[in-house]
């Protein structure tokens, strides 16, 4: 690994952990009551009055959830509607026609979840109104919706002996207006500046400098292909000297993607496409803006639960992991292909097969590490052509649920989750009736805990092996030989977790696919939020316990490594034998026994 | 538990209104009257004529010209209607043969060049549409490119050190130069 890359990654961490405080004290004072809010109570008022809300009316976790799911629905239906019927809506300059039932439906549902699985290639699929007054939409309700399930599980720890747990659509339009907004608009200016499009003109013509020579499959009069004599298909020269250059609202967009953990891009290959991402700037942004929310959240944490130790522990555990995934997947990619060793290149840039060279090996093998911790998935290079290890620590960094940062929200609760499972763990040990934050955890809590622990690897397992048994699911492979399995094994990790990158060889834009995939996709988003939700619940109805001598404290360095074993292990213990097939049989193929003997 | 019908709309209607509507119109102004030329697409005109944009790498194929990253976009290289990578797993053959045909490739237009081939002049970038090869990439096509001009190899070699990108660290991407912009200024030079 190169100085060059701890450096990078050094700065990083360093910029990133300025802002958590005061990015974690605004989101709480956005939230909470606060002289913030008071200040703005005359225009809420009025806001809340046109829409009909009453925000003093909270609501029980049950009202809550049903709340926030029947809301999400009418968010997925409206998105699913514009695809089909773009063809005869206007801001569609290419004429783009509707998009399939199956694929409209996939989109629809990843964009909702935040995880933006991108079957379609958005320039020859997505209108501008689709893409913006759809696609955009669901980058901001999304991530709304995991802040306000975070805020109501905050509510349950903080309060007590009460069954309200905070008012969905108060929490919605707050999230949405004060927080992503105004993150998002600065950061699409930063973006336009850097070079990313903004605009609505049609596709541009250019003449290219040289004429480019290529072969089409010859077609006969009702475009069928030809064969030869060896059933080969035929081939015909066609040459061209025009590029169309896409256009379109993309910078926009683009902020919200990587603001808002959703990993959607204007383009097929997202954030590696130059009027995305256009400059190593760009780049260090976005991967800022990644974990930028989540990891303020965890300090926003502390402060409403009334002591901030507890969020920096957690902050603590997220940083060691990330560090040790980023340091693996960077030397691993920098390292290089050894079966191209041999063939006279000089491989000193590392891996550059799918990257580009703005980011480097490094720059686009720590966006891979973040995309996939932060649970955004718009990537910056083919995750499909990383080393066995690379693509290892991408895959690894889904299964284990998304806890390393996470997505907005739902990544704190994910961490606070395995936070109870840990000291339910030592309470066990140590024969006391376990405590987290003042609240006994008992059965009722632990019951959702597993529920929402257990359905994502139940998605992922169950999924993989029914793809690789069916000829629907084993046509989709790209690559020969277990390359093909972990693609597979991607798909439905990055599904179920919400992520939204691909091993993108898999022909993911098919029936099969497209209806297993959004089936995972629902089932983990909603599997996991609402038993949270739940949690909320039960635990705003307990008495707040005073801390004694015997109470297991959960902010220090023994909690931190104790809340660190337990997601290893759940996750290991989950994953393991998928991933010996996978990414590790890959990996003792590339580099053999050999290899590893020399000194 | 009552349903309550006109909360769900309005707040719907209204976040639709705001994050699908005004925000991206909003970003849109700004972009017009701040940025026009990054917001329209860096576009490069010459004699009032669109000849590309310079973020939108182009193929190259003559020995004249610097050749840019291979490109895997379909169903011809470096289309900028639809971006894509070649997505070859590490272990696949057929990333083998495409890389050793390609070291063939530049080989055989330089045959007298025996260094190693720079890894980015062999692989194809992720979106298809890469607009820049490394600084070391760009040196080992510098005898062809003059051979093939009939230029002296200090005039090339000063046209990459010019056109040559910072790089913020050197680790958030290689020193660079921008193939298309590079070999306009080549033929204002010398027009071939």
């Amino acid at each position: 690994m190169t100085s060059d890359a701890f450096v990078l990654l050094a700065f990083f961490l360093a910029v990133l952990l300025l802002t958590v405080k005061p990015l974690g004290v605004f989101i709480v004072t956005a939230m909470e009551p606060s002289r913030l809010l008071a200040a703005l109570e005359p225009m809420e008022s009025r806001l809340f009055g046109l829409l009909g809300l009453d925000p003093r009316k909270e609501m029980n976790w049950r009202e809550y959830a049903y709340a926030l799911v029947l809301f999400n629905s009418i968010a997925a239906l409206w998105v699913y509607l514009l695809q089909r019927w773009q063809g005869s809506l206007p801001l569609n300059p290419q004429g783009l026609s509707a998009v399939s039932p199956d694929s409209s439906l996939n989109t629809a549902i990843s964009f909702l979840t935040a995880a933006c699985w991108q079957a379609y290639a958005g320039e020859v699929t997505m209108s501008y109104l689709t893409q913006m007054m759809g696609l955009g939409v669901l980058n901001f309700i999304a991530p709304a919706t995991g802040l306000c399930v975070a805020f109501a599980l905050l509510r349950g720890f903080s309060r007590h002996e009460t069954s309200l747990i905070g008012n969905f659509w108060v929490d919605m339009v707050r999230s949405c207006l004060y927080v992503l907004l105004p993150l998002s608009l600065l950061l699409a200016v930063f973006l336009v500046q850097q070079g990313a499009i903004q605009n609505f003109h049609p596709y541009a013509e250019v003449q290219t400098l040289e004429t480019t020579r290529y072969e089409v499959p010859t077609v006969d009069a009702s475009g069928l292909a030809l064969k030869d004599a060896q059933g080969q298909p035929r081939m015909e020269p066609a040459s061209t000297r025009r590029q169309s250059l896409p256009m379109g609202p993309a910078a926009s967009m683009d902020a919200t993607k990587v603001m808002g953990n959703n990993g959607g891009g204007f383009f097929n290959v997202n954030a590696a496409h130059p009027f995305e991402n256009p400059t190593p700037l760009s780049n260090l942004a976005g991967m800022l803006a990644m974990f930028l929310i989540p990891a303020a959240l965890c300090y926003s944490f502390g402060s409403v639960v009334g002591d901030t130790r507890q969020g920096w522990a957690l902050l603590a555990t997220m940083v060691f992991m990330f560090a040790g995934s980023a340091l693996v997947a960077v030397w691993a990619e920098q390292a290089g292909n050894p079966l191209l060793a041999g063939l006279g290149l000089d491989q000193t840039a590392g891996n550059l097969e799918g990257k580009e060279i703005r980011f480097g090996s490094a720059g686009s093998s720590l966006w891979g590490v973040i995309t996939t911790a932060s649970g955004t998935g718009g990537s910056n290079a083919m995750h499909d052509s990383f080393t066995p290890l690379g693509g290892f620590v991408c895959l690894w960094l889904m299964q284990v649920g998304e806890v390393v940062f996470g997505g907005i929200g739902v990544g704190l609760v994910g961490m606070l989750v395995f936070a109870i499972v840990a000291v339910f763990i030592s309470g066990l040990m140590i024969g006391r009736t376990p405590e987290y934050l003042g609240k006994k955890i008992e059965s009722f809590e632990m019951k959702m805990v597993s529920i929402s622990i257990l359905v994502t690897p139940l998605l992922v397992l169950v999924g993989t092996a029914v793809s690789v048994l069916l000829p629907e699911g084993k046509m989709g492979m790209l690559n020969p030989g277990a390359h093909g399995f972990s693609e597979v094994l991607y798909a439905f990790s990055s599904a179920a977790n919400n992520n939204g990158s691909a091993f993108a060889g898999l022909s993911a834009n098919t029936p099969y696919y497209n209806t297993m995939l959004a089936v995972a996709l629902w089932f983990g988003r909603f599997f996991a939020i609402i038993p949270y939700l739940a949690i909320a619940g039960a635990l705003a109805k307990k008495h707040r316990l005073e801390t004694s001598e015997g109470t297991l404290p959960t902010h220090g360095v023994l909690f931190v490594m104790l809340l660190m074993a337990t997601v290893l292990i759940v996750g290991a213990l989950t994953y393991f034998p998928s991933l010996a097939l996978g990414p590790f049989a890959e990996h003792f193929a590339l580099w053999p026994q050999t290899q590893w003997s020399k000194p | 538990m009552n349903l309550n019908l006109r909360a769900l709309l309005s707040t719907f209607l209204f976040l639709v209104f705001t994050t699908g509507l005004a925000y991206p119109l909003l970003v849109t102004a700004i972009a017009q009257i701040f940025f026009p030329f990054q917001a329209n697409g860096s576009l490069i005109v010459n004699d009032g004529k669109a000849v590309g944009s310079r973020l939108i790498g182009q193929n190259f194929s003559s020995e004249g010209y610097f050749w840019g990253r291979p490109s895997a976009t379909a169903p011809y290289p470096y289309n900028a209607g639809l971006s894509g990578g070649s997505n070859l797993g590490p272990l696949n053959p057929a990333l083998v043969q495409s890389v050793n045909s390609r070291i063939h490739m530049l080989q055989a237009a330089d045959p007298g060049n025996r260094a190693p081939v720079p890894v980015d002049l062999a692989t194809s970038s992720a979106s298809g549409l890469d607009p820049h090869i490394s600084l070391s990439a760009a040196r080992y096509q510098l005898g062809r490119v003059a051979r093939a001009r009939g230029m002296p190899l200090e005039v090339v070699d000063g046209l990459i050190a010019a056109h040559q990108e910072p790089s913020l660290f050197s680790a958030t991407g290689e020193a660079r130069v921008n193939v298309l912009e590079l070999n306009l200024a080549l033929d204002d030079i010398k027009p071939r």
